[in-house]
């Protein structure tokens, strides 16, 4: 098949295509032969130092750990997009005092680092006399940030519904608030899934924030055991592999709800 | 106001750290997202393979857990570098994931006409490349580059939180001497801002000099 770079290789292309797989091959297995070497030369593949993690306590220890960052990532999500809609809502609001407020809101807490929101709720509100728990020193300053991604996922979802679909509203005796509800809203919800589920892979992402707060998530929990088994590469390698499986598994369903979209919008 | 000007020696040394974190890793990160861009559209599966490998793990950790990893599991393995270095290379690899889709994306954008009709009149692969492909590539990842590179910026900060002393570990170290959490916070803030600013700036006269309306 051709692609924009490249024709259909003749003799000569797949001649290269061969050298290259093999070239390409010996590559990859020469990098995870020198990473197991280096392993090997430090003692780390030593079969007590994995042992643990063929045991159900140091699993079950860690799984509590994604157990509190489902739980910590699920409320953020939900506080965070709904926070998002009202903040695309005043944005898309034909007044300006509304629509200021909701723009400056979003275009500032696009640029300041979540860590520094949380170093705000962990440092600076305790001194105003507000302590939180430690789940909600996590969740709150992820709800902030947040919600300014999904209100700009939001808005544009609201602003791809064609202009029409809002005056045949109006124009059949809707109030403004009901056009949206009604009309404008089910159809932007449709089309921003797909930016829905990719940018909650990336809070569930930022929910290893937990281990500043030393709230109990997965990393969090992986820093604990590290401290208490004395094995930290591997401990932190198996808190990768979780992380992994988990978001590439959300990804997967992002892109597969983005090229079912791409077949309705076809058919 | 006054706890900023008191302390400004060691938020200017933050900020000049974070500064270097950015630049460094940003343009680390450029050039092996150019790497897995080439990867990911090259005709040999198994580079393509690798290629996607690596954009579906760097994407799919959070960077906090690539910074623990690199600096309290590699020492394990006889890796170890000074902090600063350490965390360019780690934030430099995980933004070239995402500089590599944005690169590609814009590749995959060019319409397969435009490589057919280059190749047709006699073009080798490299003027192709040079003269028909990339300038209108270019054209479209301007503004996810300049994203990415806010992002760069934000990501930076998480650093601090493994021990490099940036613009936000400072800010924490002079809120724990001052007490005065509102002016030192909000001063890091608007540093940020200013940063994030400028660089959305340059992204918007970069690509209105680089976009050509049809």
């Amino acid at each position: 098949m051709s692609t924009v770079l490249f024709d259909e290789p003749g003799p000569r292309a797949r001649r290269r295509i061969r050298v290259a797989t093999v070239l390409g091959t010996l590559a990859a297995v020469a990098l995870v032969v020198l990473a197991v070497r280096q392993f090997a030369a430090n003692g780390q593949l030593d079969a007590a130092r994995w042992q643990p993690y063929a045991t159900w306590p140091m699993w079950r220890y860690l799984l509590d750990g994604l157990w509190s960052t489902f739980l910590a990532a699920v409320v953020a999500a939900a506080l965070s997009m709904a926070f998002g809609l009202v903040l695309a809502l005043g944005r898309v609001s034909p007044r300006p005092w509304v629509r200021g407020p909701a723009a400056a809101y979003v275009e500032v807490v696009r640029t300041i680092p979540a860590l520094l929101l949380v170093y705000v709720v962990l440092f600076a509100l305790p001194r105003y006399g507000l302590d939180l728990p430690l789940f909600w020193k996590l969740v709150v300053p992820l709800t902030v940030s947040n919600a300014a991604a999904y209100a700009e996922i939001f808005r544009a979802g609201i602003n791809s519904v064609e202009r029409g679909q809002t005056e045949a509203g109006l124009a059949v005796g809707l109030t403004r608030l009901q056009t949206m509800r009604l009309i404008v809203l089910p159809q932007a919800a449709r089309r921003v899934l797909p930016s829905i589920v990719s940018q909650s892979v990336g809070l569930l992402k930022d929910t290893s924030l937990g281990f500043v707060v030393s709230y109990g998530e997965l990393l969090y929990s992986g820093k604990v055991l590290a401290a208490y088994n004395g094995l930290l590469i591997q401990t932190y390698l198996v808190v990768a592999l979780i992380y992994l499986v988990v978001n590439a598994s959300l990804s997967k369903l992002a892109r597969m709800l983005e090229a079912r979209q791409r077949r309705n919008a076809h058919a | 106001m006054g706890v900023l000007l008191e302390h400004l020696p060691e938020l200017w040394q933050g900020l000049i750290v974070t500064f270097q974190l950015t630049a460094a890793s940003f343009a680390g990160a450029a050039v092996l997202g150019v790497l897995v861009c080439a990867l990911r559209v090259s005709p040999v599966r198994v580079l393509r393979a690798l290629g996607t490998a690596y954009v579906e793990t760097l994407q799919n950790l959070p960077l906090l857990v690539l910074l623990v990893l690199a600096f309290f599991g590699l020492p394990e393995i006889g890796i170890k570098a000074e902090p600063l270095v350490t965390a360019i290379v780690v934030i430099a690899a995980y933004e070239a994931a995402y500089i590599g889709e944005a690169l590609r994306s814009g590749v995959n954008s060019v319409g397969k006409g435009q490589g057919e009709a280059a190749r047709a009149i006699g073009l080798t692969f490299a003027q192709s490349l040079r003269h028909v492909v990339l300038p209108q590539a270019l054209r479209t990842v301007v503004q996810p580059i300049g994203n990415i590179f806010i992002a760069t910026t934000m990501n930076t900060a998480l650093a601090a939180a493994v021990g490099v002393v940036d613009l936000t570990a400072s800010a924490q170290r002079v809120n724990l001497v001052e007490a005065q959490p509102i002016p030192i916070f909000v001063g890091a803030g608007v540093a940020y801002g200013l940063i994030a600013a400028v660089a959305g700036f340059v992204t918007g006269r970069l690509e209105r000099r680089l976009v050509i309306l049809r």
